[in-house]
């Protein structure tokens, strides 16, 4: 060692190689990564599967889609850690076989407002639209803004076979049958949800707006979980 | 170190044993302007998001909300203010440590406005909402293939410079800058690996827990090698020049540069903590991170020690007042980070302000002051005038310090209060506050004290850029760039 980094020792040498030198950085850096990232790749076990998490629907995908521009994931985790008071005020801890379709993770970093990974279900459909239209009107002290242009905004509904795609080329388990049916499905889903925001007196007419999806895809969340659960309940 | 400047020399013929060489410093320039500019756009941002959180109406319709903003501040301020930070100093630097011109000014033109063309494709893209969600690597992949070449070219330009250097050793800036060159690319071509969708929308290659690794290898290390190693280049040129000593200790810089970039690469997981990614690595990362805590108090004390003799004078130079903020701050956020990392503490911190407050004790205090520093040297030199100012560059050093401690103790204890809320429980063992709305009403005044905080920082960065306008309105015509004259050697 002593050698090694004396005034005029064996690095004063490697300072006038700059090739070595850099190729010894990189081989630095490579390391910490590689020896991180392949075992996760490679060793099944580090991400066990469940049987009940299935991909996303078309509609779902393009909730998600929105969730990813409007930046929500800058505010709300999607991450349940393992302690009690997180298992208290939102449910089971996140499992690693839940993600396993999400391109990209939403898990999030900050908490500004509450963990969304188990919200599916626990509001009615109506509730999340006046909560996006106007956040107060549901959660009087709320700090959110309001994002009432997706009641207005038409839903891109065309290019949900494309998304589909493009999904399953990166691993999620589409067939060419739900790719073929992707927009009859997305419209026969946001036409359910419509339908029931009009039913319970809400906003009518919502069927081909992008709040739909948003709201199929928040009523998604923490699903398959909790179907995975119930099936072990009912053996 | 330097050779003397002659500037004469490029007028008269060279005999045939003299080399004559310039310095490109009007890139320098350039790059400082582009700092100043920008640093000021991408706090302007921040202090707008900061008025968003306990003042929602200030969310202005659909392009301008929180969630759209927070990535343009993000990435404003690291890769537009800090990144034109560290590319002057390169630039600056690396011709004088190599005594040689950049390889290429037409490269060095390219790197420049192609990285000014990628910051407006940023400030554009992300308003509209095309966005990856990975943070501060939210770009969508035309600009991502766009950062990947302008990268390439400002590496091809950096290493032909340094193949044509006049100087055997290389000094230990440039070891750094080296390992920023490098390990750059490589997190940002890794995380960013993805399949388009349309122009403006890709899917990541990476799914759940694997993407959650990439994304935190690659935030990180943007952390690493985009905020510390370059500033520690910048650190290691900038320093000795202003306080006129030699670097503390040569030992030390190598033990710390090599722990520095081998450990740094493994922390990413630490940023996971308790989440579905598998407990070893969450584990190795937390082992790694502390043991970080040492590479990066090498850096710290090289650089104060660095001043041993010659505290007497930051009484006169704001130069080094702003450096010793500024590697103060380094050693306090580098102590801060390991200590997050701990699974226990990173429990009550994770998901609350306190990381945000960590953060900008790096950013504002770290990378801020370190720029602000850097630039104050720069100005006289550059632009062969005196600064306009030194009591102005005084008062941007106490207003920017003070906004800076008061945006960070607000952001801790901000993030402490939420986070032993979320956790307490009351006598019977039930939430003592179900009502998530309880633990936001409770901290939205440490919102306003950081809005008021970041304003101060903010009008320092104002100030600098008066004291710059003033000062470079008093700048000669003509900037030649500087001529030297070596002896001529054999090329290595």
């Amino acid at each position: 060692m002593k050698r090694f980094i004396k005034t005029d020792g064996l690095h004063r040498k490697l300072e006038g190689w700059p090739l070595v030198f850099t190729i010894l950085v990189t081989i630095s850096i490579l390391v910490g990564g590689v020896v991180e990232f392949v075992p996760l790749v490679l060793v099944k076990s580090n991400v066990p599967r469940i049987a009940t998490v299935k991909p996303f629907t078309p509609l779902e995908v393009a909730g998600r889609d929105l969730y990813i521009r409007e930046g929500c994931n800058n505010c709300h985790s999607q991450m349940v850690r393992p302690f009690r008071h997180e298992l208290e005020r939102y449910g089971e801890y996140g499992k690693p076989g839940e993600t396993v379709y999400e391109h990209p993770f939403l898990w999030g970093s900050k908490r500004t407002g509450p963990d969304l990974s188990r919200v599916g279900g626990k509001y009615p459909n109506l509730w999340h639209v006046r909560h996006m239209q106007d956040p107060r009107s549901t959660s009087p002290r709320s700090i959110m803004p309001p994002y009432a242009w997706l009641l207005e905004k038409e839903l891109d509904f065309d290019i949900l076979p494309t998304k589909l795609r493009r999904l399953r080329a990166v691993g999620v388990p589409y067939s060419d049958e739900e790719i073929a049916r992707a927009v009859a499905d997305a419209q026969a889903q946001a036409r359910a949800i419509a339908a029931d925001v009009e039913a319970n007196k809400g906003p009518s007419g919502l069927e081909n707006k992008e709040i739909v999806a948003l709201v199929a895809f928040l009523q998604r969340l923490g699903m398959d979980l909790k179907a995975s659960t119930q099936a072990q309940a009912l053996h | 170190m330097e050779t003397k400047a002659t500037p004469s020399a490029a007028t008269r013929p060279a005999p045939s044993a003299v080399d004559v060489f310039t310095y490109d410093e009007k890139i320098v320039r350039m790059f400082v302007l582009a700092t100043a500019i920008w640093g000021f756009v991408g706090m302007l941002v921040g202090v707008l998001i900061a008025l968003q959180l306990p003042f929602w109406p200030a969310n202005l319709g659909e392009y301008l909300t929180f969630g759209r903003l927070r990535p343009l501040h993000t990435n404003a301020v690291i890769f537009a203010f800090a990144g034109n930070s560290i590319f002057a100093a390169i630039y600056y630097s690396t011709q004088r440590l190599c005594k040689t011109r950049m390889f290429s000014d037409a490269m060095s033109r390219i790197h420049f406005w192609g990285w000014q063309a990628i910051i407006v494709a940023a400030a554009i893209t992300l308003p509209m909402g095309f966005t990856t969600s990975k943070e501060y690597a939210e770009l969508e992949w035309p600009v991502d293939v766009a950062i990947a070449v302008v990268w390439v070219i400002f590496a091809v330009n950096f290493f032909m410079t340094l193949k044509q250097r006049r100087e055997k050793h290389m000094y230990v800036a440039i070891w750094f800058y080296i390992a920023t060159i490098i390990t750059v690319a490589v997190l940002h071509i890794g995380n960013s690996l993805a399949i388009p969708v349309s122009l403006f929308k890709s899917y990541p290659i990476y799914a759940g827990v694997q993407d959650a690794m990439v994304q935190w290898w690659y935030g990180h290390n943007a952390v690493a090698f985009f905020l510390t190693t370059p500033f520690l280049g910048l650190m290691y040129y900038f320093l000795p020049k202003a306080a006129e000593r030699p670097v503390f200790s040569y030992r030390l810089s190598i033990v710390h540069f090599w722990s520095l970039v081998f450990i740094y690469i493994w922390a990413g997981p630490h940023h996971l903590n308790y989440t579905a990614l598998p407990e070893w690595a969450t584990t190795l990362g937390m082992t790694f991170s502390v043991m970080l805590w040492m590479p990066s108090w090498g850096g710290m004390i090289n650089g104060l020690f660095t001043l041993r003799g010659a505290w007497h004078k930051l009484r006169d130079s704001v130069v080094l007042k702003m450096f010793v903020i500024g590697i103060t701050f380094y050693g306090m956020s580098t102590f801060e980070g390991p200590m997050l990392s701990v699974k226990s503490v990173n429990a009550l911190s994770h998901y609350t302000d306190w990381t945000i407050g960590h953060v900008h004790a790096g950013a504002l205090g770290w990378n801020g002051f370190m720029t602000f520093g850097m630039i104050y040297w720069l100005l006289p030199r550059l632009w062969r005038t005196k600064l306009w100012s030194q009591r102005l560059a005084t008062t941007h050093f106490w207003i920017g310090t003070i906004g800076m401690l008061l945006y960070v103790m607000a952001m801790y204890s901000s993030g402490v209060t939420q986070g032993l809320m979320w956790r307490a429980f009351d006598e019977a063992g039930r939430l003592l506050y179900p009502d998530f709305m309880e633990t936001v009403v409770q901290i939205v005044p440490m919102y306003w004290v950081r809005l008021i905080g970041g304003t101060l920082y903010l009008t320092g960065v104002i100030l600098m850029g008066i004291n710059m306008y003033q000062t470079i309105k008093s700048a000669p015509k003509e900037l030649p760039d500087p001529s030297f004259a070596v002896p001529k050697v054999a090329t290595a």
